[in-house]
């Protein structure tokens, strides 16, 4: 048995992934209408490129992205578009969406078919393929793709690591495409090293999916220059700079820097598995697999979803909610985000969606910090949550920035061990806002 | 349209994380207790009924007063949550067996609205309350605070420290280690027992309530520095087996000043506060004109806290580290 690698701190939340772990991937059933926000990543919104009326196929383009930090959209159905106009998104204010009413055909667009000698492709046309297909980071970040795999002239890249940790527990999406998809995932992550120019990656899981590292090593066998690494289990493992820790041993320095300064590029599992399909077949990224699952699930399962379906309908193909619902979370339990309604669409970046019932979901009373240091101790970026919360509790705005709050990557771990329930997350994320809007003032001064 | 408001006003929001662990104050606090009840049966066993007198009335009143001061100020009520209750018994166990009752009352009152409330509640207090109000005692009732009964028979005796400091280490001949050990001998009801506190304390360990590094660096640090005294001169200092275990070393290192609220936060800070409540102890029992020193360096401790906190922050994530 290979060493077990993992990083400091962190916490142990239970993984509840038996919920779905042993559920098959299968495809959802494709909605009459589809809702597409043209905001679905980190970076500038896309253009509408359709009006009313329009008719689409699936794997049409119907968001253009303008800047470099942008990832097209495209019809996940075909269809004619009812409107393009704001509707609700499951990340914050509404924003602009083309709405597709299905014509039942489910007819691609013809420029998708597979590629014989996609293998033969250079660098650049493959990241061309990546970029034109609108794929973002799967794990949930959605940051988009092909910004990735262009690391600016000067740095070298020497490792890529396939991120297969899923470490927010309940989430099994990843899990099950590498027990059913091992081989199309490892081509995935082929295709970005050769972008990449990088002869070395290591493939990241955590000890309990011992199956997935089973099928991922059976595949990664045969290929040289690719190892999969065992993890701890631990959360949060699969956070970039906790995952480089674990596996290198390299401490990504503070932002501005990315992992790329220290020779790294990190890509999820599911985003390797379109990467694969973006290039072999030309297909956009119009679908990914979402789990849905939480005690209120009466039939929790792994779904290969149309983007834009609404968790909705998701939710009534797994046997409907039983009991009391107390939270919708798009997302893990950890760093997921919770639903006021239930219209809003899947997007790029919804690896799950969790129904909490009332009892968990309860709200607890929130007291004094009693400087336990749980946190501290928990905290992988080596912060003290417990002042960051207290400062931005106050006001004390100057003296957050001087405590790195910025470092924070709010993977809750510190709100999770809290004996006194405080909102530490809650807390800095607004202090952050904060922050940022004295500093835009103070610019706009100067 | 999608625009059709569907109905969801019951679901819960908040910001993440959605789930939290088992561990709140409540289970802390009364995990500690519970960790403490094999000293305190220990010492209801050997000094007897009055004893038990001395724990209920400082729980209770503790308790009370926590739940009329935080009515009286219109404060989120959490008189139950234990902490209130672990503060009355770390007090009880900290006060002579004879200790008469009004004595423990102003003991315990003290204890909850100086000690605590007055600045604010759980989590703001800079000392710890116990040990506030055991000073207060000590200095204001000096003969109660120091009429000591031996153990089982409850005749009026001293305590091991109290016979070196008064009478020079001569006189300690007829105490056996063991003894001190196990707990017979004159002291205060909870710290006679060192293996009644270690018990409890392998069970905070276990629980992961407390980490080693408080009462290991300052029962460390009061062994080296009694160990060098009577390495020089063992004719006139008692060894450091004898320190380790006479007095309220184990009591104070293990539970008094390990009190997350008054101690420092990371690591090395704990490291660093308890080789100075180490050091502050060993100078008062040896140089001092008090037998016992361990309240009043946690105190100390306590006050120097903050600094440490400041001194001690983790180093920020992310050194640029060379590679291949």
């Amino acid at each position: 048995m290979i060493k077990l690698k993992t990083f400091p701190g962190g916490v142990h939340p239970p993984d509840r992934k038996s919920l779905s772990v042993h559920k098959q991937i299968e495809p959802a059933v494709i909605p009459n209408v589809i809702v597409c926000p043209m905001s679905q990543h980190i970076g500038a919104p896309c253009q509408p490129r359709v009006k009313e009326g329009d008719k689409v196929k699936a794997g049409q383009l119907i968001g253009q992205a303008d800047s470099f930090v942008s990832a097209p959209v495209h019809a996940p159905i075909s269809g004619t578009i009812k409107a393009v106009c704001l509707a609700p998104h499951p990340i914050g204010k509404p924003v602009m969406a083309v709405t597709i009413e299905s014509d039942g055909l489910d007819a691609w667009d013809d420029a998708i078919q597979e590629d014989l000698y996609y293998s033969r492709l250079e660098p650049k046309d493959i990241l061309n393929r990546v970029r034109n297909a609108g794929i973002v980071g799967l794990g949930g970040a959605a940051f988009p793709t092909a910004v990735k795999l262009s690391p600016p002239k000067g740095k070298r890249i020497d490792t890529v690591i396939l991120n297969g940790v899923e470490c927010e527990p309940y989430l099994t999406a990843d899990h099950r495409i590498m027990l059913e998809e091992p081989e199309k995932i490892i081509a995935g992550l082929r295709l970005i090293m050769k972008v990449l120019n990088v002869d070395r990656a290591f493939i990241g899981i955590e000890s309990n999916k011992p199956d997935a590292i089973e099928s991922m090593s059976k595949v990664a066998k045969g290929e040289s220059g690719i190892y999969v690494q065992g993890l701890k289990l631990k959360y949060p493992q699969g956070a970039e700079k906790q995952l480089i820790k674990a596996i290198l041993g390299r401490e990504v320095p503070p932002p501005p820097c990315l992992p790329l300064d220290v020779g790294v590029v990190v890509q999820n599992a599911g985003t390797c598995l379109a990467v694969y399909e973006a290039v072999r077949d030309n297909k956009p990224l119009v679908e990914r697999v979402v789990t849905v699952t939480g005690s209120a699930i009466n039939d929790p399962k792994n779904l290969r979803v149309r983007l834009g379906t609404s968790f909705s309908d998701l939710i009534a193909q797994c046997g409907n909610t039983n009991g009391s619902v107390g939270k919708v979370i798009m997302g893990g339990p950890m760093m997921g985000i919770a639903q006021h309604r239930l219209d809003v669409p899947v997007i790029k970046g919804t690896s799950g969606i969790l129904v909490l019932n009332r009892k968990e979901a309860a709200k607890q009373e929130s007291r004094a910090c009693i400087r336990c240091g749980q946190c501290i101790r928990a905290c992988p970026m080596n912060l003290l949550p417990n002042l960051l919360g207290i400062y931005c509790e106050k006001g004390r705005w100057e003296d957050a920035e001087k405590l790195h709050i910025f470092d924070c990557m709010e993977c809750g771990s510190c709100s999770y061990i809290c004996p006194a329930s405080r909102q530490m997350v809650h807390l800095i994320k607004l202090g952050k806002q904060e922050i940022l809007s004295i500093q835009k003032k103070r610019e706009a001064k100067s | 349209m999608n625009e059709e408001q569907e109905s969801t006003g019951e679901l819960i929001l908040s910001c993440g994380p959605h789930i939290s662990t088992i561990t709140n104050i409540p289970k802390v606090m009364y995990g500690v207790i519970l960790a403490l009840i094999p000293a305190t049966f220990t010492g209801i066993y050997l000094f007897g009924w009055s004893a038990l007198k001395v724990v209920v009335i400082s729980m209770l009143v503790a308790v009370l007063t926590e739940g009329v001061i935080q009515w009286i100020l219109g404060r989120q009520m959490s008189m139950w949550d234990g902490s209130a209750a672990l503060t009355g018994l770390l007090l009880a166990l900290n006060l002579p067996p004879r200790s008469p009752w009004w004595m423990v009352l102003v003991g315990a009152v003290f204890a909850i609205i100086i000690g605590k409330q007055i600045y604010g509640g759980l989590g703001h207090n800079p000392f710890n309350p116990a040990l506030v109000a055991r000073v207060v005692l000590v200095v204001s009732w000096p003969v109660q605070m120091t009429r000591w009964i031996a153990p089982l028979d409850g005749v009026s005796t001293a305590t091991p420290l109290g016979i070196l400091k008064s009478d020079g280490i001569a006189k300690l001949g007829g105490i056996r280690l063991f003894d001190l050990f196990i707990g017979k001998t004159g002291g205060c009801i909870g710290e006679v027992s060192a293996l009644a506190l270690l018990i409890g304390f392998l069970f905070l360990l276990w629980k992961g309530y407390v980490t080693w590094h408080i009462p290991v660096a300052y029962m460390g640090t009061v062994c080296v520095f009694t160990g060098v005294f009577w390495l020089v001169n063992p004719q006139r200092y008692a060894n450091p087996a004898f320190h380790l275990l006479a007095g309220g070393l184990v009591l104070g290192a293990c539970f008094m000043a390990t009190d997350y609220v008054t101690s420092p936060i990371t690591v090395k800070g704990k490291i660093i506060f308890g080789i100075g409540c180490g050091i502050i102890t060993g100078v008062i029992r040896i140089l001092g004109s008090y037998p016992e020193g361990v309240s009043f360096s946690i105190l100390l401790m306590n006050a120097a806290a903050p600094l440490i906190d400041q001194y001690t922050r983790p180093k920020r994530y992310g050194r640029l580290k060379k590679h291949a």
